[in-house]
């Protein structure tokens, strides 16, 4: 897990010192947000989808006791072991264990955002067991020894280059070599060989049905399946809200998932895990930490909908200038910023305002969670709890000031105007600071503080 | 969904469950975060809200041999339409001169030198599998994937440890979307493992270029029969 005692303003200015690098940071996301949108604009029944999907996770979150029961009623006939873990350090702590009851101490691990919110890695570390992600962004940044900055695309902050470095460092690759095609071979031939020799392998869960007992994990590197069908035993690792009622809901969440992570209309592999292979165990971790607390936050709850498909850090003006490492937390960007100060109100508090409400993320999110708005109420509720980060007290303070002055308001004539025209402002100005080094628009003739002192 | 035979677990006290299983220390230790968990959710859950009805969802019947191709061959995959099994024999031998070692799992392909079981209880050794040529029950025209499950697919990992991967559509069935698909899947026999499997590997992680052959095949043939 990613620790930092600097805030995301803090962590946004140093992302925002290489201004080359934050443009072409930007400009990737946003070109992944049309490919979505491309895709997305093919399918009449878009709008029904994503409303049947958010439908169908409040059905969840609304019987979720119920679910969770049914689940493991129907795991455990199909004779996968259920295990229950209330936060980050019990979750850790069954993993290792079952290690060490097979008598493990290298693993592999495909893409899972909860182990790295449980900060699992450091922690088998830490008890002398190795663990290799194989996903390529995940092993790149783990080579790199930094943890990912987008939920699906996890070393998007790197520069092909500084990938060559690293594998040529670490795997062998000759030096200055930075094609991708060259790169990934090398990869996927080191990756091989880990996959043939782990006899433990830990994966994600995209979703798990109450219904039937099984889960499913989409990857288009192939790479879960390797390592699962490959080793002796399979540890899955699932937050609870990783539910869904029925197998035919499978149909709604695969149709959105990935046209809206990444344009495509589906991940290459889609694997539905319901029974082990013979004599190889399947473990699934049902993880809390976290997340019945926030089910119980009427304001908040919706965020559990999430199906962590990327796309409102893709669309995010403020997550494309700031890079997910601003973020200090496992999952970045806007959903991120709704999570994290749940679990740490203190520790989390600036999240909520690295965000322009544009509200962006919520016209993108598959599953309507109203993100934007959640971001809006977490600000009022860190201000009631006296949890307001300085820097954005005073400008969320002269934002106050500005707009509730008759003078200023009629001067400017109608406020939707007014705000187009001086958002710059609230936006540009050092207090917001991980537009630093953004080059701004030309400057109206008059700036806006010889206009404001006129005209006030 | 039973609801009432879900709803009815709310009522049976997990303390029993608790000393039914409780044989283990260990799973005494489990079973009390599992009650902690549920008793917070129980606690905490919003009212019941209905499910919706999903049934409204249907794609375009017309067509489907084009969008499925269009979409296959977008997603990196080739496709072919052949009327028999000596086409698909004929295409293969055309299109992987240099496979060495061959796993065959469908019926009266006669090409050259292939293996139709695999006898070796050891996956591993499928390292150097070159092709593998599996059967699956249909495809989908949105998103070009085929759907197997491990009834015709043995071992798991084949499809996933072979270099190039074939697939025959043996009863040449092609759904418009992923609903017509899981509407297909209620009616088969029930797997233990099955996945919708679309185009070749791939990973587009370094700077988004898109890199066909990450971990798994580095080609993906579709055989449809018409
Ligand atoms: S909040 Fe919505 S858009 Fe963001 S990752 Fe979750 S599902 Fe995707």
């Amino acid at each position: 897990m990613h620790e930092s005692t600097k805030d995301h303003a803090a962590l946004a200015a140093e992302f925002n010192k290489d201004e080359q690098r934050v443009n072409w940071h930007d400009e990737t996301l946003w070109w992944i947000r049309q490919k979505r949108d491309k895709n997305v604009h093919q399918l009449p029944e878009w709008e029904a989808l994503r409303e049947a999907a958010s439908q169908i996770k409040f059905n969840v979150l609304s019987n979720l006791h119920d679910y969770l029961l049914q689940f493991e009623k129907n795991a455990t006939a199909n004779g996968v072991h259920v295990h229950w873990a209330a936060d980050a350090k019990e979750h850790n702590e069954i993993v290792h264990r079952l290690l060490t009851e097979h008598k493990v101490d290298r693993m592999v691990k495909s893409k899972s955002m909860l182990t790295e919110e449980c900060g699992l890695n450091e922690y088998l570390a830490e008890h002398g067991i190795e663990v290799i992600d194989s996903d390529l962004g995940e092993r790149i940044v783990q080579l790199a020894k930094e943890p990912p900055s987008h939920i699906v695309l996890p070393c998007i902050h790197k520069k092909k280059e500084e990938i060559g470095d690293l594998f040529h460092k670490y795997l062998g690759t000759p030096a200055n070599v930075a094609d991708p095609q060259i790169l990934t071979e090398a990869a996927r031939q080191h990756l091989r060989d880990v996959f043939l020799t782990r006899r433990a392998a830990l994966t994600g869960v995209n979703f798990a049905v109450a219904e039937t007992g099984e889960f499913v994990v989409c990857t288009n590197e192939g790479n879960a399946d390797m390592g699962a069908h490959l080793a002796d035993v399979h540890i899955a690792s699932m937050g609870i809200e990783k539910l869904i009622p029925e197998r035919k809901h499978l149909g709604v969440f695969l149709r959105l998932l990935t046209r809206s992570a990444t344009g495509q209309p589906i991940t290459t592999y889609s694997s539905h895990f319901k029974k082990p292979r013979k004599e190889t165990p399947i473990h699934i971790i049902l993880v809390d930490n976290g997340r019945s607390v926030q089910l119980g936050r009427k304001e908040f709850r919706n965020s559990l909908k999430c199906i962590r498909c990327g796309a409102c850090m893709n669309t995010c003006p403020v997550y494309r200038r700031s890079g997910g490492h601003s973020y200090h937390t496992a999952v970045a960007g806007p959903i991120g910023s709704i999570l994290a100060p749940n679990l740490d109100m203190k520790k989390y508090k600036d999240l909520p305002f690295a965000s322009t409400l544009c509200g962006s993320c919520s016209n993108v999110c598959p599953v309507k969670i109203d993100i934007h708005d959640q971001l809006y109420k977490w600000r009022q509720e860190l201000v009631k709890e006296g949890y307001t980060p300085a820097a954005k007290t005073i400008s969320m303070k002269l934002m106050a000031q500005t707009l509730s002055s008759p003078t200023l308001y009629n001067a400017a004539g109608k406020s939707g105007r007014f705000v187009l025209k001086h958002m710059p402002f609230l936006v540009s100005n050092k207090l917001n600071p991980w537009y630093k080094e953004r080059e701004m628009p030309e400057a109206p003739k008059e700036s806006f503080r010889e206009w404001y002192k006129k005209n006030n | 969904m039973n609801v009432a035979r879900v709803g009815a677990n709310r009522i049976r006290p997990y303390a029993a469950n608790g000393i039914q299983e409780c044989t283990k220390r260990r799973t005494f230790k489990k079973m009390n975060s599992r009650d902690k968990i549920l008793s917070a959710i129980a606690a905490n859950q919003p009212e019941r809200t209905a499910l919706a009805d999903i049934s409204g969802f249907k794609g375009a019947e017309e067509n489907l041999q084009n969008k499925y191709a269009a979409v296959l061959t977008a997603i990196g995959g080739r496709i072919y339409f052949v009327k028999d099994e000596n086409e698909i024999a004929a295409t293969i031998a055309a299109q992987f001169p240099e496979a060495k070692r061959i796993i065959n799992l469908v019926d009266n392909l006669s090409i050259g030198n292939f293996e139709t079981v695999i006898s070796d209880p050891e996956i591993h050794n499928l390292k150097n599998v070159d092709l593998a040529i599996i059967k699956a029950k249909f495809a989908v025209a949105e998103n070009g994937a085929v759907w197997i499950t491990e009834k015709e697919v043995q071992p798991r990992v084949l499809p996933f440890i072979c270099e190039h991967l074939a697939v025959v559509i043996t009863d040449g069935i092609i759904f418009p979307t992923m609903h017509e698909a899981y509407q297909k899947i209620a009616t088969l026999e029930e797997y233990g493992y099955g996945s919708f499997i679309a185009g070749p590997s791939k990973t587009a992680d370094i700077e988004q270029s898109l890199v066909i052959g990450a971990h798994g095949p580095r080609s993906m043939s579709v055989f449809v029969k018409v």
